[in-house]
């Protein structure tokens, strides 16, 4: 019995530091431009059919995968940025709301048209490869997507802190003024948190890829389980990303278990409605980042 | 420090910024109309005026910061209009902005750092740093503190230190005095002119008109977005109109 729920508990927090990684994006993407990002799941998707193309084309593994995902949705991140997104940073809400839709519908449109709604899995030896410590026994593949996801936010989240970028940005978030009158590169540097937001998805859909067959449609899912992620963490808060998606992680872990799969967000939702109602700006957020 | 008034018939011999009929405004109001003005290399020059004449939206035109919508900038040579900030900066044009502007939630020395991040400066940060610790020992003693909890003087030396660190060949200030004790602004106009004397060109925006045309070679008067005014500080402060609109007696 103990040993069960360990297991569940522990196969959740595996997959929370996955959903971290996805929520750090978003936040990134927030606490720089304040803008919300509602195309990100759809940044997921593009990552776990780069991890399945590499593998069924070149029998790449998702590890090897990594960097070209990361590579590509830095790209298109950077570009979006600099062709659409800089153009709409002083728009209203709704107008931004409607550009990311936008572009949410059309890579979901995109990977219908190519590659078909049919949902494809990518099957490695690796992917039954058990790990066992004590009574827990782990998937090999999702104890591998835990640990590339807590380095990949630790690292990103010691380089915004001590890069002197990483204090450009902060410098540009607060103070856009003063950043452009020392001449800081503002349309650059924002272009280049939306590409790294966009790649922490990519990275974390790369990662999920051995475990959960890919379809054009877990878009929605994502940015939904990103967004709860963020409200639960706090808006704009790493250390709050990685709390609120090892949260979720485990609560979806345990309402799948002890009420039904098809239940899974049971939980998460009533923890999200429990911190809005007790903390509404986020486990771990400042009242001042939240708007 | 002051400059022989007796040139300024001929042509210097090299206009570092020039500014021709310089027209700039916002939606539709044009604030900045049509000024003509230049800064030759190693002067301190002041462009003065009341609330709303347009000193700043000057200041900003010539930093990129603010569309020019008629008239040419140069500067160092070359012909700036329509650039952006970031391609001005990296000639060597600096700005201490109005209202100081410093990064509250960074530190001293992470402004600073910020301040000198352009290809032309990121190389000689060590030394810049030793540069602005030196003029500004509060900075130094202050370099970990975070710049939102500096004193309003100590923000003002801080914007001036992160202009510095870009290896300005000019900086232009835009009321450095503003919101400061006397005794500060006597210090702020006191480290104008040594910047001046280390060979930086200096355009100086204020309010404080006596002090600064006092320190300045030359000066403008603006008014209206327009120059009403302009000659040598000394001759400026003579004048009648001068007297009456700006200095009260
Ligand atoms: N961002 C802006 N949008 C619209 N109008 C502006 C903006 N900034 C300034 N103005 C207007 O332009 C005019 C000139 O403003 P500016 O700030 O250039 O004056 P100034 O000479 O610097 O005044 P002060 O000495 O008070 O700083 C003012 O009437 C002001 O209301
Ligand atoms: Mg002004």
């Amino acid at each position: 019995m103990i040993d069960q729920y360990a297991n569940i508990v522990a196969g959740g927090l595996l997959l929370g530091a996955v959903y971290a990684l996805i929520a750090t994006g978003l936040n990134i993407i927030f606490g720089v431009m304040r803008v919300v990002n509602f195309a990100h799941g759809e940044m997921v998707v593009i990552g776990m059919y780069t991890g399945y193309w590499a593998w069924s084309l070149v029998k790449l593994p998702p590890l090897a995968a990594l960097p070209f995902a990361a590579a590509l949705l830095f790209g298109l991140g950077y570009a979006f940025q600099r062709l659409l997104g800089n153009r709409f940073l002083t728009a209203p809400q709704h107008v931004q709301f409607i550009l990311f839709i936008g572009l949410a519908l059309m890579i979901t449109g995109l990977h219908a048209m190519l590659f078909g709604p049919e949902p494809r899995g990518l099957q490695s030896e690796a992917s039954f490869a058990v790990y066992r410590v004590g009574f827990l026994r782990l998937d090999a593949t999702r104890v591998q997507a835990a640990v590339v996801a807590v380095i990949l936010v630790a690292a990103l989240g010691l380089w915004l802190r001590f890069s002197l970028t990483g204090k450009a940005l902060k410098a540009a978030a607060t103070n856009p003024v003063g950043g452009r009158a020392v001449g800081i590169r503002i349309p650059h540097l924002f272009a280049v948190t939306a590409g790294i937001g966009a790649a922490c998805a990519g990275c974390a859909g790369v990662l999920v890829a051995p475990f959960f067959d890919t379809q054009p449609y877990l878009a929605a899912d994502y940015t939904l389980l990103a967004f709860i992620t963020v409200i639960v963490g706090g808006l704009a808060s790493l250390p709050g990303a990685m709390l609120g998606g090892l949260l979720i992680g485990v609560a979806e872990a345990l309402a799948a278990y002890t009420v039904a799969p098809s239940l899974k967000s049971l939980f998460s939702y009533a923890l999200l409605i429990i911190v809005i109602l007790a903390r509404p700006v986020g486990l771990l957020g400042k009242p001042g980042d939240a708007h | 420090m002051s400059v022989d008034v007796g040139f300024t018939h001929n042509p210097p011999a090299t206009r570092l910024l020039e500014a021709r009929a310089v027209s700039a405004g916002y939606g539709g109001a044009v604030v900045v109309d049509g000024v003509s003005f230049h800064v030759a290399s190693g002067e301190t020059v002041a462009i003065v005026g009341g609330n709303g004449a347009g000193k700043t939206t000057l200041i900003r035109t010539l930093a990129g910061m603010v569309p020019c919508l008629g008239g040419s900038v140069a500067f160092a040579g070359a012909d700036i209009t329509g650039w952006d900030t970031p391609r001005i900066c990296e000639l060597g044009l600096a700005q201490v902005p109005e209202g100081r502007q410093v990064f509250a939630p960074l530190t001293v020395e992470d402004n600073l750092r910020l301040g000198g991040m352009l290809r032309r400066s990121r190389r000689d940060t060590r030394r810049n740093l030793e540069r602005v610790y030196a003029l500004f020992p509060r900075l130094f003693e202050r370099r970990e503190q975070l710049a939102g909890t500096l004193s309003g003087g100590e923000q003002q030396m801080l914007a001036i230190g992160r202009a510095l660190m870009a290896n300005p060949v000019m900086v232009m200030l835009d009321e450095p005095s503003l919101g400061l004790a006397p005794m500060m602004v006597e210090q702020m106009f006191t480290t104008v002119s040594e910047l001046n004397r280390e060979g930086i060109s200096i355009l100086l925006v204020e309010q404080n008109v006596a002090e600064s045309l006092r320190l300045c070679s030359r000066g403008y008067v603006l008014e209206n977005g327009q120059v009403a005014l302009e000659g040598a500080g000394a001759s400026l402060l003579a004048d009648d109109r001068v007297r009456q609109a700006y200095l009260g007696f």
